[in-house]
């Protein structure tokens, strides 16, 4: 898959080489700009990056802890009629995924009209008994989800991912608008691109639109929300930090924290202040030693406890991370059309489980052709992309397939979108991807226009993840 | 029958508690077989936090212990009236899907020695119950009862290396054994009136599997009996972890004596003070 086969779909530039009308109005206004002002734009932008401190730690990369994540300035156009399209299917998938959870914590219908196997649940560690039988504040699982899309045609684009635990990149999404913002103002005056700039605004309003029962709210007060990080030691830090400040909420550790009242407290200087909703950037597993890990430092004692009697709101819920398994995830289309009555407005990518014998025996003959995926993994370690391989790295993958099969998903090697990136020889098409950020209260489904493009920037790339060396763009959505 | 209860679980720190929690399964309710007709708990030296019913329908209270107090004690009574069911606790109920109790839990997992025990016995595989009346017999001639030979963490695979164990051991084994044989499996804790003593050593459990056509069935190992009007539930789960009757943390706590009195009387009856230990004709163990 190389970027110079012709068969990718090219954002900005038609077959015969004009440009679409989404970027008509940015094209217009790039070549009229000096290129040696460009550059130094270029190179200012990265500046501004690195005062702001937006820093990724790269694993397996000790030398250096924390690396920028680049920045591409040429942003990602989309149409007002497409994002109308993906806006309606990103909201009935969402829907899906909260109903699929609420039904798989109580009475598992889809499980009893066979519509999903329980050999889906049974091994596994991503549903959490616990959670059996209780009901989330407002009936909601997954305050924030990010569903990862690509594009692959016109009016194809299909889901790559959910992501319903704890969606990472706003943070990005943020900074690359503001980035954009005070670099090029005139464009935004030139073109009307919708804002995503309230997202923290949006964000703390949807959390406390889902306070528990404790909450009361007497003369008038607001339930307090507080963003719940491992630490600074965690690669996402940074985000966890931005989004309590943005939000006007409480940053905490577990440490922080204790059971007083019959609420999670937070020690203040006036004494013990109970939080309403915690939106924890904590794994399920770490989030309560007495629940779970009894090993963990990270999280609270009694906080599992606390939440199933009504104390407090856990965002997103523990035992979210069933619905965004990569095993499940092969049901989405039935998932959806189970829980909405409806057709999947957004498709998946076809997916081959290695766990059915057939399934495995067709891998096994494409390897070579074919992406092969951890069940359980993230972050793009562990996979395999058959095309870009050698012999040997195939070979190897081959016997881990073979060992554990029910492990690993494949997919076919999609032939991802471009967008155009700078480079000082002048623009070069790249392969991107889109990951919306979905807020979900029981007001309703918010999603913010646009989200985070990721990109490959190594050319002929499929890769996007910022931990395999992908950037990011500014995505924007085009006013009616 | 009915069956008077005083359970009375003390803590003393060595040291001072800055922050501490417990969290207590103590409260049996009123379900096949048992009439719950009072029950209340006192706390000395902790506070109530939170209260809620768990994914097994158990009740549970989330207590805290008072930064500094030197011990806490938890004390039960009440009063449950009790029927003889052979065993038989019903259909299953709650959300809890049977097939969860079908999962190997860390103290359930299943080892070459489970394995092999089961391989041992040769008895019709096709009637269950059958088989696991002949499997509880097994371990118990297998897996002697010595109290205190075992802790909480004992794994079914270790006790039965062991060749020794208590309750908890026996009903671990059956658990793992039973559901092996494709059999939903669950731990019970709870209370068992011993014959001719209210004085217990502890608390007890045993297993329970669900057999097709019966729904949930007791199996006392320990006893080689299954469950009868003597026996009261308090707490279900997937293993003692699940049901335990009280886990916590207690910061700065240093060493922890722990004392449990408990006696389980039989109402109108004079009970007959006597220490488990010494009892000379003892037939039923507890623990």
């Amino acid at each position: 898959m190389s970027a110079v086969s012709g068969t990718n779909f090219d954002e900005m530039l038609d077959a015969d080489g004009s440009v679409r009308p989404a970027y008509a109005e940015f094209r217009d206004w790039f070549d009229g700009q000096d290129k040696a002002w460009l550059q130094r734009q270029d190179a200012e932008a990265e500046r501004f990056f690195r005062r702001i401190g937006i820093t990724f730690n790269v694993y397996g990369d000790d030398a250096a802890e924390e690396r920028l994540i680049p920045f591409d300035m040429i942003p990602r156009i989309i149409t007002a009629r497409e994002w109308r399209k993906l806006t309606r299917g990103i909201e009935q998938r969402v829907r899906a995924l909260n109903a699929f959870l609420q039904d798989l914590y109580h009475r598992q219908e889809i499980i009893r009209s066979g519509r999903l196997p329980i050999e889906a649940l049974r091994n596994n560690e991503a549903f959490l008994t616990q959670m059996i039988g209780f009901t989330p504040p407002g009936g909601v699982y997954t305050h924030i989800v990010g569903i990862d899309l690509v594009r692959t045609g016109p009016d194809d684009f299909m889901v790559l991912e959910d992501n319903a635990r704890t969606p990472s990149g706003v943070s990005y999404m943020l900074e690359n608008r503001e980035t954009m913002m005070a670099m090029f103002p005139e464009l935004f005056t030139r073109i009307p691109v919708r804002p995503v700039s309230d997202y923290p605004r949006r964000l703390a309003r949807s959390l406390r639109a889902c306070a528990p029962p404790a909450f009361r709210g007497d003369k008038g007060s607001r339930p307090v929300v507080a963003v719940l990080t491992p630490g600074i030691f965690n690669s996402a830090y940074f985000e966890h930090a931005f989004l309590a400040d943005q939000m006007g909420a409480e940053l905490v550790e577990g440490n922080d924290l204790r059971v007083v009242d019959g609420r999670v407290c937070m020690r203040t200087t006036t004494g013990y202040k109970a939080i309403d909703v915690i939106y924890r950037r904590v794994d399920d597993d770490f989030l309560d030693p007495l629940s779970f890990n009894p090993a963990s430092q990270l999280g609270i004692a009694g906080i599992f406890d606390v939440y199933r009697a009504g104390g407090i709101t856990i965002a997103n819920a523990p035992g979210t991370g069933i619905a965004d398994d990569k095993a499940i995830y092969s049901y989405m289309p039935e998932i959806v059309e189970f829980y909405t009555g409806e057709k999947p407005i957004l498709q998946n990518v076809p997916t081959w489980r290695c766990s059915e014998a057939d399934s495995l025996g067709y891998v096994l003959d494409n390897l070579a052709d074919l992406v092969v995926k951890e069940v359980h993994g993230s972050g793009g370690y562990g996979m395999l992309i058959g095309p870009t391989s050698s012999k040997k790295e195939i070979a190897e993958f081959e016997a881990k397939l073979r060992a554990k099969p029910a492990n690993y998903i494949a997919q076919p090697t999609l032939s991802l979108s471009t967008v155009p990136i700078f480079q000082k020889e002048g623009l070069a098409p790249r392969h991107v991807d889109l990951r919306p950020f979905v807020l979900v209260s029981p007001d309703g489904i918010d999603i913010t226009p646009g989200g985070l493009t990721r990109v490959a920037l190594k050319k002929g790339s499929l890769v996007v993840n910022s931990s395999q060396g992908g950037g990011t763009k500014d995505s924007w959505v085009l006013d009616e | 029958m009915l069956l008077t209860v005083k359970h009375t679980t003390r803590y003393t720190f060595a040291g001072e508690v800055t922050h501490g929690l417990q969290r207590l399964r103590l409260k049996p309710k009123s379900t096949h077989g048992q009439e719950v007709v009072d029950w209340r708990m006192e706390l000395d030296g902790a506070l109530p936090e939170a209260a809620y019913d768990d994914q097994h329908f158990n009740h549970v209270d989330l207590v805290s212990i008072r930064p500094g107090a030197p011990e806490v004690v938890v004390t039960c009574e009440g009063t449950v009236r009790t029927v003889d069911n052979n065993g038989i606790t019903g259909p299953h109920t709650g959300l809890m899907p049977l097939w969860c109790f079908l999962r190997p839990t860390p103290l359930t997992r299943p080892g070459s020695r489970v394995r092999q025990m089961l391989a041992s016995i040769e008895a019709d595989r096709s009637d269950v119950l059958g088989f696991l009346h002949v499997l509880s017999t097994r371990i118990g001639e297998m897996v002697e009862y010595v109290a205190g030979a075992t802790d909480a963490h004992t794994t079914a695979e270790q006790a039965l290396a062991a060749g020794k164990g208590v309750c908890q051991d026996h009903a671990h084994i059956m658990i793992a054994a039973g559901r092996l044989l494709d059999v939903p499996m669950r731990y019970v804790g709870g209370y068992l009136r011993m014959d001719g003593q209210t004085e217990q050593e502890a608390g007890h459990g045993w297993a329970e599997a669900h057999v097709a056509g019966l729904g949930w069935i007791g199996f006392d190992v320990s006893n080689a009996i299954c469950p009868d009007e003597r026996y009261i539930r308090v707490a279900t789960g997937c293993d003692y972890a699940e049901a335990a009757p009280i886990t916590g943390i207690a910061m700065g706590a240093g060493e922890t004596r722990l004392d449990v009195h408990l006696s389980v009387g039989e109402d109108g009856v004079q009970a007959q003070q006597q220490q488990s230990a010494s009892g000379g004709q003892q037939q039923v163990q507890g623990g």
